[in-house]
């Protein structure tokens, strides 16, 4: 396939198996996944199959138990400490008490750029999420997909080449979901970043990505990973044409197999 | 006018009920001592007369509002502030003890919260000492305190003070362990994706998330505060302060006396509580709050 090294994230045989009051619980077990430079990579499943808590491991929010994860060739730990990725959460989770800019330089601030520095990054963030003119508004005065958006250019303020997304936009209607997902397939297309996105919407998954991984629960285990044929160029009535439809179709099979839904 | 209608006049039909039941029971009150009187001098005054009288007594066991009023307003505004039964003088006695130890207690109230949150041994070792310290009734070790501190020398208004920091102390450091512990696991997850070292959490996270709880903590310290500056003048003869006007009043027995004492204490308090108020939403404005 189309795994030219080094590869971004690189999973084998990963487990993680969380130790609660009732016992064991294996959230994930025996992943194999590799994603490469520049790939839109979507985890799709129902809730408690383990894709949030994929990411998290990625991320070094959630250490394995059994098998290896490198990101970046490193260990996740050491990727965090040399920030390699940006991190999106279900929630924008601005801090209240910060203006949108500031929260935006906020990581930049942990990391101890210049002034001068943050204020080029900010301008440069805010523009690519198309939020110029909101720097001095405080979180509460913007609607909850401006929020979202503004957390992603939090996320891309520091200039890693990865972005994981955890749901970033399943909270939000389905009018600005759309709106957001193309200027989320528009700012990956000119910032050329890996992306890992999880989701539970199949239509959401099909349009962003090059590459769908569909993962079932109990245990949480990758069950089919589809190449999407699509081309990079995606406009949204894309999701009428019947080659986007069969890819739907096959990511529904997958997640049916997975015995997903008989409880 | 919206605060006019929810606020101002239920809280002025409150103050009327409790007005005219203070008459009531004045008159209900005085009228023994003033039907001993009357047996006394062979007087049989009719009803109105009667009543008039019980609101007119010199020492009378409940003085009625307008007695207290007057004794307040010639205490207040026409004595020279430098006189010693200047009720402005004595307030400002015990203020200035209030704000001392308000402003230690405030300050070793964050001291420990900061201690309990991040060093796992205070946690487990300090609070119950803590809770502890507070079921000890104050008007037991506020003369030993005055006492022992006199003993090595220390006199006036330190041991006051710290009577005070011993009451204020305790909301703030519950309010801030709390405020501290605020921020959601969200932001604290996304300091961690950051790298963020513990006193950058600390600065940029649970600092501004415990704002709010500090207020609200030392809204009921400052309160707390005032109370210890007025028990600690009680055990010690102090010759000034709202705590010795009340003792006065209590060893002559000028209820009159005691009551103005206590409306001055009462809004001596409303206006401290006021101020930290003030102060909390200015800041909370700075701080990007939103208008209620």
């Amino acid at each position: 396939m189309t795994e030219q090294p080094p590869a971004v994230v690189s999973a084998s045989k990963l487990g993680l198996t969380f130790q609660t009051n009732d016992g064991p619980v294996q959230a994930l077990s025996n992943v194999d996944l590799t994603i490469g430079k520049g790939e839109f990579v979507s985890f799709i499943g129902p809730s408690g199959c383990g894709k949030t808590t994929l990411l998290r491991v990625i991320a070094d929010l959630e250490k394995a138990t059994a098998g290896a994860i490198s990101v970046n060739g490193m260990t996740p730990e050491q990727a965090r400490e040399k920030r390699a990725y940006g991190y999106v959460f279900q929630a924008a989770a601005l801090f209240p008490w910060r203006t949108i800019e500031r929260n935006v330089a906020l990581p930049l601030e942990i990391i101890g750029l210049s002034q001068v520095e943050q204020a080029e990054r900010i301008k440069r963030t805010m523009e690519l999420v198309n939020l110029s003119g909101f720097e001095k508004k405080y979180p509460w005065q913007l609607s909850g997909g401006m929020q979202q958006r503004a957390s992603i250019a939090r996320a891309l303020a520091f200039d890693a080449d990865l972005l994981l997304m955890d749901e970033p936009f399943g909270a939000l209607d389905e009018i600005v979901r759309d709106h957001l997902n193309e200027q989320l397939l528009d700012l990956w297309a000119r910032t050329n970043k890996t992306i890992c996105f999880v989701t539970h919407s199949i239509p959401e998954a099909v349009y962003l990505s090059t590459r769908i991984v569909v993962m079932s629960p109990r245990p949480g285990r990758v069950t089919d990973i589809i190449e999407s044929t699509l081309p990079r160029e995606r406009p949204l009535d894309i999701r009428e044409t019947p080659e986007f439809l069969a890819i739907a179709a096959r990511v529904r099979d997958g997640l049916r197999a997975g015995h997903s839904y008989d409880d | 006018m919206d605060t006019f209608r929810s606020k101002i006049i239920p809280v002025t039909s409150i103050l009327a009920g409790v007005v005219v039941l203070w008459y009531v029971f004045a008159v209900i009150l005085n009228a023994p001592f003033q039907r001993d009187l009357d047996a006394r001098a062979k007087e049989t005054p009719g009803a109105v007369e009667f009543i008039g009288k019980t609101l007119a007594q010199p020492k009378p066991t409940l003085p009625a509002p307008h007695q207290v009023a007057v004794n307040f307003f010639e205490n207040t505004f026409l004595r020279s502030v430098t006189s010693n039964r200047s009720l402005v003088y004595n307030a400002w006695v015990t203020l200035s003890s209030t704000l001392l130890g308000f402003a230690f207690g405030t300050a070793l109230g964050i001291v420990i919260a900061v201690g309990i949150v991040h060093v796992a041994t205070l946690d487990r070792s300090l609070m119950p000492w803590i809770i502890a310290s507070q079921t000890i009734p104050i008007l037991a070790v506020a003369p030993m305190i005055i006492v022992v501190l006199a003993a090595i020398g220390i006199t006036g208004l330190i041991p006051k003070a710290l009577i005070s920091t011993y009451l204020s102390f305790f909301p703030v450091a519950v309010g801030m362990v709390k405020g501290l512990r605020s921020p959601e696991i969200m932001h604290l997850d996304l300091m961690h994706t950051y790298n963020a070292s513990a006193s950058q959490t600390f600065w940029k996270l649970r600092v501004p998330a415990s704002v709010p709880f500090l207020f609200t903590s030392m809204k009921v310290a400052v309160a707390a505060s005032l109370v210890g500056a007025i028990v600690g003048e009680l055990p010690t003869g102090a010759v000034a302060g709202i705590g010795a006007k009340l003792l006065a009043g209590a060893y002559y027995s000028q209820t009159i006396d005691i009551w103005s004492a206590l409306v001055a204490g009462s809004v001596v308090a409303a206006l401290l509580v006021m101020v930290v108020g003030i102060a909390g939403r200015l800041v909370d404005r700075a701080m990007g709050g939103r208008p209620a």
